[in-house]
């Protein structure tokens, strides 16, 4: 469970891109965070996943409030999330294999076990005859497709996803919120980040509209 | 390529205080073995004759202080001296002795005020016309070579502080290539101690391959130093050579050198880290 509560995030220069949000999220549930490029979508998924903390305001996950939690304690938090970023965050020196790998053996999975759901995870977004290839080789879609195997190979908790259906076109995008759907049906809880009326048509999802940082009623 | 410049780097800044180190523990060793037993030369006057030389005999025999003792003749003193270093041509020509009789006296104590009380003593002997304490320039070496060690040990601490900085900076630029890496690492839940342990790794093997060439280029130099050091040495009558670290001392600066690497590289990758938390 995820509960922020009359939270503001204020940047550096002033820019307030969160202001007075009060948002809770349950486990296995399937919400969109909706509106406008600059609504503070991503702001919200960063908070959500302790990335960033709160200006003001308090975020539980789980019970525990991540502004009084110690810093060491920080990547046990976040192992818990699963996230799909906007822009990948790929690493372009290494395998697709070696990039879902990651996640595994940052938990301090043994080899043998690790290889095996890294597989399981490439098999699931179909990219497992492409696991010896370099990331930069692959389209747009299967290098987002990566993104999610890494995402998904440790079974996070909650699966936080940043507008999955940016620059790719109607088909495939329609095969990637498929597959948030299958995930969501087998218990993760899914947030979806997106602009794309057509997710929501998609999905029976609950919807978070925000708009100029505020949740729209 | 960068990192190979960096071990050389290390490496050069090691031995320099290692060589030196070298070199003047076994100088110091070598004015101990001197000066290990502290003699007093007593030599008599030339016109003395035996029975004064049997006078101060039977002082020194009867002296407390005195442990062993042994006379030396004015004939033995000359063909001793005809022996040695090519002194023979010289002493030939001489129309007469020039060398006097002398004891060579060991105290029972080899405490200085020992020596210098029964130096003095011995100086008011009659027909005693002079009193040498042989240790006197070996404990002078001995502390001018105390001064040399410390000026190596400032040396190599300020050396040591330059290998945590050479290895600070290798790091620092790994950093740099990697920064998309460590970023995506702290995204996904990896705690500072994983991503500072392959650092951690390099900065050390860079330090010890550091330490290791090091060792090289010290026993390369001397061997190289050897020959010509015997030359001399021989010179002087002497068989004094360098001989190379031996395994405490290399184990020392291996394990020394490891550790000052991955000194450095914690101190970078924390910085890092630091900077990246402040965010």
């Amino acid at each position: 469970m995820i509960s922020l509560s009359h939270v503001f995030k204020r940047y550096a220069g002033g820019f307030e891109a969160l202001r007075d949000v009060t948002v809770t999220i349950e486990g296995g549930e399937l919400v969109l965070i909706m509106g406008h490029s600059g609504a503070g979508k991503s702001t919200l998924l960063k908070l959500m996943a302790a990335i960033e903390r709160p200006s003001s305001g308090t975020v539980l996950i789980s019970g525990q409030n991540v502004a009084k939690l110690r810093p060491a304690a920080l990547p046990f938090l976040r192992r818990r999330f699963g996230i799909v970023f906007q822009d990948h965050k790929l690493l372009y020196d290494r395998s697709v294999f070696q990039n879902v790998l990651l996640p595994l053996q940052i938990a301090g999975f043994d080899g043998r076990d690790a290889a095996r759901r890294a597989r399981a995870a490439l098999d699931k977004v179909a990219l497992l005859d492409k696991e010896k290839a370099m990331p930069i080789t692959l389209s747009g879609g299967e290098q987002q497709r990566v993104c999610i195997a890494r995402a998904v190979v440790h079974r996070p908790a909650v699966l936080l996803v940043d507008e999955p259906t940016g620059n790719l076109d109607e088909a495939y995008a329609r095969n990637i919120v498929e597959l948030f759907g299958a995930f969501h049906q087998v218990g993760v809880t899914v947030v979806i980040a997106t602009h794309d009326r057509s997710v929501a048509e998609q999905l029976p999802a609950r919807i978070i509209q925000l708009g100029q940082g505020r949740v729209a009623a | 390529m960068a990192s190979l410049l960096s071990v050389l780097v290390i490496a050069i800044a090691l031995s320099l205080p290692v060589g030196l180190y070298l070199g003047l523990s076994q100088l110091q060793s070598f004015s101990r073995q001197i000066s290990s037993a502290p003699q007093l030369s007593i030599f008599l006057g030339l016109d003395g004759d035996s029975n004064d030389a049997a006078a101060i005999d039977k002082r020194l025999s009867a002296h407390p202080d005195v442990g062993t003792y042994r006379f030396i003749g004015r004939a033995q003193a000359l063909s001793d001296l005809k022996r040695s270093a090519g002194m023979a041509d010289v002493l030939d020509d001489l129309k007469q002795n020039p060398l006097p009789d002398a004891f060579v006296v060991t105290t029972r104590s080899n405490r200085p005020e020992t020596l210098e009380a029964l130096r003095d003593e011995a100086k008011g002997w009659p027909k005693v016309a002079h009193v040498q304490l042989d240790s006197e320039w070996a404990r002078k070496l001995d502390a001018a070579l105390r001064f040399g060690r410390s000026v190596v040990a400032v040396l190599g601490v300020l050396l040591a502080a330059a290998l945590v900085a050479v290895t600070f900076n290798t790091i620092r630029l790994q950093i740099l290539t990697r920064r998309e890496e460590i970023e995506v690492s702290k995204l996904i839940g990896a705690t500072n101690p994983f991503i500072r342990r392959p650092f951690l790794w390099f900065g050390a093997l860079q330090g010890l391959a550091g330490g290791i060439l090091a060792w090289i280029i010290v026993a390369m130099a001397v061997h190289l130093l050897n020959r010509d050091l015997r030359v001399l040495a021989e010179l002087y009558s002497l068989s004094f050579r360098l001989a190379g670290l031996n395994l405490p001392d290399a184990i020392g600066l291996l394990g020394s050198s490891a550790l000052l690497g991955w000194l450095g590289a914690w101190l970078s990758v924390t910085r890092h880290l630091w900077q990246v938390g402040r965010q």
